[in-house]
């Protein structure tokens, strides 16, 4: 880029370095080392394979919806189609992407180690987890191919127990498997958490980001079995007819809602938690200062954990529930709100008197702070019971959950594997083009989302592929960022899959972050250190690091 | 290699702490709980008009209690295992009451 | 914590001097000591019933309000349960529960024959359980109280009259709330079955830790598969516990 932009890489000498002889990646070879693993670390870049995958099926589906709203009239599909296209949308984005991603992903490679531990509590139940997402993941693309699902992602009754004739069965069963690979993930980073912290690391020497995925395990292991459950219920009133959510027989369509969103609603801060730590870990870096109140930032993960399972009505306001249930759930609501937002502020505290610089993750960090805010914010417009009476099942909503999930979450995913990208692979990706694909993504992502607040809040209903004429600018400027979007979205693909091979070598620390990760070779050994970490500093202590490497010696001779 | 240094006891959380229930506690608890199934069905015939739930689920709690105390060891565990079996308990009673909530509600007022 | 090579940092050098170190064959070797390798088992264990005892929750909150909703109903299918078999079946339940703590404690006493013995009597009962349970499922089969298509409310619109006293055995009710007996006898069916299915999937693996036991494999220290099963077993035995009250007892007292 610019010859004065100031950056704080810092590589060894291109001329001399080469990869570490022994690491997890040459460590073994051949397909079955791989698919038989119990490291952590190679099991993590299944995941990051498996995701990537899923994610641009999931892509392909939003693709659809926004070449079909391209114009007011349905004459892409038929209404049916359009159905299965923003069920299958959500279904793959959410249970097969963002629920695994930081998780699965950055969690499983850099948990124990930012711990100091050699691989977490229970490596073979990890990697079952994994083949348990592909079995859930192949239920679902057997759901796909054999004609879709039309119910949306929520499953909703009665429609989806009584009135449609598609694969809600196969779907559900889909869903089902793989909320047990996200269970068997939470619990092992819970005990390892707890458990397997190298002498000296104490709770509040952890890294923030072991504390949002703390967080988000115990959401895992607490909400996903409800889901579980509910989807048994579905697919028995399918099968059997039992009635327990038909009004004929004497059940509660709205049984069905309570049980559903009693974990789909956690289930959003089990996708965002891990994304914040990831914030909080590139912020540090690359403002090159501590985070800005550790312990409150460790405790609102905590809080938004806890608070998280007390507020799932507000997704049934309109649906039926009581007034006075309404009420609760609303100020509820409001209460949860209050810890995402001093991570906001302790974040922008963080940034202030910092040293700047603006590498690809601090970009993508930077998008976060932003559209989390916005979508945090219209978060709260939609937790006031008046306010979501007329916004409800309105692209208000879409747009709100996109900002954060998409604005936020994946925003924050995408940081951090360009942050630990060279961690895990020893390389770096090229610069300039990482910098556009993240400006790219902004634009485009601000371009698709923003216009369907105004039409949320015109009224355009949600998963409609009809709408009167007048909407159909904003639609079209949608479709325009989307397409935008999906640009920024390839250019990583292409650019880090460049990198394994041409990408430039990275050393153990090129970012100089604090952390027990970047002590060690890049790539790791398989048994991440040669001698289990004594801790003796706090977290993001940079002048401990100063100290540290102005006695290392990095050249021979 | 330097000296082992451990101040979280993260290694030894249980510090030999390997208490072994007898047979003779274990013999008591199963009487018990027998003897509480007795008087559950037995309370079951006895019309306590609104108490019958409440006193068959008391009954039935109370059992859970001692076989978690006892049969499943968890009165000589560890803090962490007594606040993550409070932590279990504690989440389904969210489930049961909020959403008993909206039910219960549903009848009140006139909005 | 340099890249300088330094001695691998054995767990015999780890500990203080004072602490009696046990090395099993078993020992994993990312966990320190066996005794961290054994806790993080047993939590984990513990973390893993409490997704069960959510998973259970859904329809526990399920029977709690449609036992509110149609609570006639509930009465009166409820009293077609059998009391005498499902006492004996908590009874039953409790003594394999017994026997499977005197399991844990023969592996921590390093017996093995009791513990293969306490094993085996565990199983005989869980099966015995199950079998009972069977004779159940098979009545509500004759009678056509399972729910779908061959459900039959004739009996709770017309309850028999008790040849001996000349009155009713049971409240008659409305051909509605009659209806409702289904909405029981699903959630009986559901609730017991997916209880019986988590006893099935104990028992499998009971038959599986009694081989090894039988092998030796828990009489000599390593006792955390036996201790952690055992949490489990315990476990269904807790759902049952809430279940026979819950689903057997709710309104006996007019005596029908």
């Amino acid at each position: 880029m610019s010859a004065t932009s100031y950056t704080i890489v810092n590589l060894p000498d291109q001329r001399t370095a080469t990869l570490p002889k022994r690491n997890y990646l040459n460590n073994e070879d051949g397909l079955l080392s791989w698919l038989f693993t119990g490291d952590h670390k190679r099991i993590a870049i299944l995941y990051l394979i498996s995701i990537t995958f899923f994610f641009f099926i999931g892509g392909a589906f939003a693709g659809l919806i926004r070449l079909e709203l391209l114009t007011p009239q349905p004459d892409l599909v038929a209404s049916d189609t359009y159905n299965k296209f923003f069920s299958m949308h959500g279904i793959v984005m959410i249970f097969l992407f963002l629920v695994p991603s930081v998780p699965a992903t950055l969690g499983n490679f850099l948990i124990p180690i930012m711990i100091g531990a050699k691989d977490l509590a229970f490596p073979k139940v990890n990697l079952l987890s994994w083949y348990l997402y592909w079995i859930g993941g192949l239920f679902t693309l057997a759901a796909l191919v054999l004609g879709g699902v039309d119910t949306g992602w929520t499953f909703t009754t009665p429609l989806s127990t009584h009135y449609l004739n598609t694969h809600v069965v196969t779907a559900a069963t889909g869903v089902f498997i793989i909320g047990f690979s996200s269970i068997f993930t939470g619990l092992n980073f819970i005990v390892t958490i707890h458990r397997m912290r190298a002498p000296g690391m104490t709770w509040f020497r952890m890294p923030l980001f072991c504390w949002s995925n703390y967080a988000a395990s115990i959401l895992m292991v607490l909400g996903t079995p409800v889901l579980a459950i509910t989807l048994v219920l579905v697919a028995l009133e399918r099968l059997v007819g039992i009635g327990v959510f038909d009004p004929t027989k004497g059940g509660d369509p709205l049984l069905f809602q309570h049980l559903f969103w009693f974990y789909s609603h956690p289930a959003v801060y089990i996708m965002i938690l891990p994304g914040m730590g990831v914030i909080s870990e590139v912020i540090s870096t690359f403002s090159r200062k501590r985070v800005f109140g550790y312990t409150a930032v460790a405790f609102s993960s905590v809080a938004i954990a806890l608070f998280g399972f007390f507020v799932w009505a507000h997704h049934m306001f309109i649906m039926g529930v009581s007034n006075y249930s309404a009420l609760v759930f609303s100020l509820l609501t409001m209460l949860v709100a209050v810890p995402s937002a001093i991570k906001i502020f302790n974040w922008a505290f963080t940034l202030q008197k910092g040293s700047i610089t603006f590498e690809t993750p601090m970009l993508y960090a930077f998008g976060f702070l932003g559209l989390f805010t916005i979508g945090g914010m219209t978060g709260v417009f939609l937790g006031a019971l008046g306010m979501d009476i007329h916004l409800t099942e309105t692209y208000f909503i879409v747009a709100h959950f996109h900002f954060v999930m998409v604005g936020g979450m994946l925003m924050a995913f995408l940081a951090g594997i360009h942050f630990w990208w060279p961690k895990m692979t020893g390389r770096m990706y090229p610069e300039s083009l990482s910098k556009l694909a993240a400006v790219t993504t902004f634009i485009g992502f601000n371009l698709t989302f923003l216009p369907q607040f105004i039409l949320g809040y015109l009224g355009m209903p949600r998963r409609y592929h009809a709408y009167p004429p007048e909407f159909q600018v904003l639609n079209v400027l949608s479709t325009a960022g989307a397409t935008v979007l999906g640009v920024g979205y390839m250019l990583p693909l292409l650019y880090l899959a460049w990198s394994l091979k041409y990408g430039a070598i990275a050393g153990n620390n090129p970012w100089q972050a604090t952390g027990l990760e970047w002590q060690i070779q890049s790539p790791p050994l398989t048994e991440n250190f040669i001698e289990i970490p004594i801790v003796d500093h706090e977290a993001y202590d940079y002048e401990w690091l100063a100290h540290k490497t102005a006695q290392e010696v990095t050249t021979v001779g | 290699m330097s000296e082992f240094h451990d101040p979280s006891n993260v290694l030894n959380p249980e510090h030999a702490d390997h208490h072994v229930i007898s047979p003779v506690t274990y013999a008591i608890v199963f009487g018990t709980l027998l003897l509480f199934t007795g008087i559950t069905v037995g309370a079951a015939y006895i019309d306590l008009g609104i108490f019958n739930p409440v006193v068959a689920l008391a009954i039935a709690s109370f059992k859970a209690v001692v076989v978690i105390l006892f049969f499943m060891h968890v009165k000589y565990q560890s803090h962490l295992i007594k606040l993550t079996v409070a932590a279990g308990f504690f989440t389904f009673l969210v489930l049961i009451t909020m959403t008993m909530s909206d039910y219960i509600s549903r009848a009140w007022g006139l909005w | 914590m340099d890249n300088a090579i330094v001695a691998a940092h054995t767990h015999e050098t780890a500990v203080a001097a004072e602490h009696e170190h046990i090395v099993l064959p078993q020992h994993r070797h990312h966990f320190e000591t066996q005794e961290q390798q054994r806790e993080a088992a047993t939590f984990g264990m513990w973390l893993f019933l409490l997704t069960e005892i959510m998973f259970f929750g859904g329809l526990f909150f399920a029977y709690l309000l449609y036992r509110n909703w149609y609570h006639d109903a509930f009465v009166v299918s409820s009293n077609q349960l059998s009391i005498p078999l499902g006492a004996a079946n908590t009874a039953i339940l409790v003594t394999s529960g017994f026997f499977m703590a005197l399991g844990v404690w023969a592996a921590e006493v390093k017996k093995q024959g009791l513990l293969v013995l306490f094993l085996v009597l565990t199983t005989f009962f869980g099966v015995a359980f199950l079998g009972i349970k069977a004779v159940e499922y098979h009545e509500k089969w004759e009678k056509h109280h399972i729910p779908g298509a061959h459900f039959n409310v004739s009996e709770f619109v017309n309850p028999p009259v008790n040849p001996k006293t000349g009155k009713l055995t049971e409240t008659p009710l409305s051909p509605d709330m009659a209806q409702k007996t289904q909405v029981f006898f699903f959630l009986y069916f559901a609730m017991t079955g997916m209880h019986a299915f988590h006893m099935i999937l104990g028992i499998g693996l009971l038959f599986w830790l009694t081989w090894r036991a039988n092998r030796g494999e828990f009489s000599a220290g390593y006792v955390a598969p036996i201790e952690n099963f055992g949490l489990y077993w315990h476990f269904v035995d807790i759902v049952w516990l809430f279940l026979f009250p819950l689903l057997y007892l709710i309104n006996r007292h007019p005596g029908y």
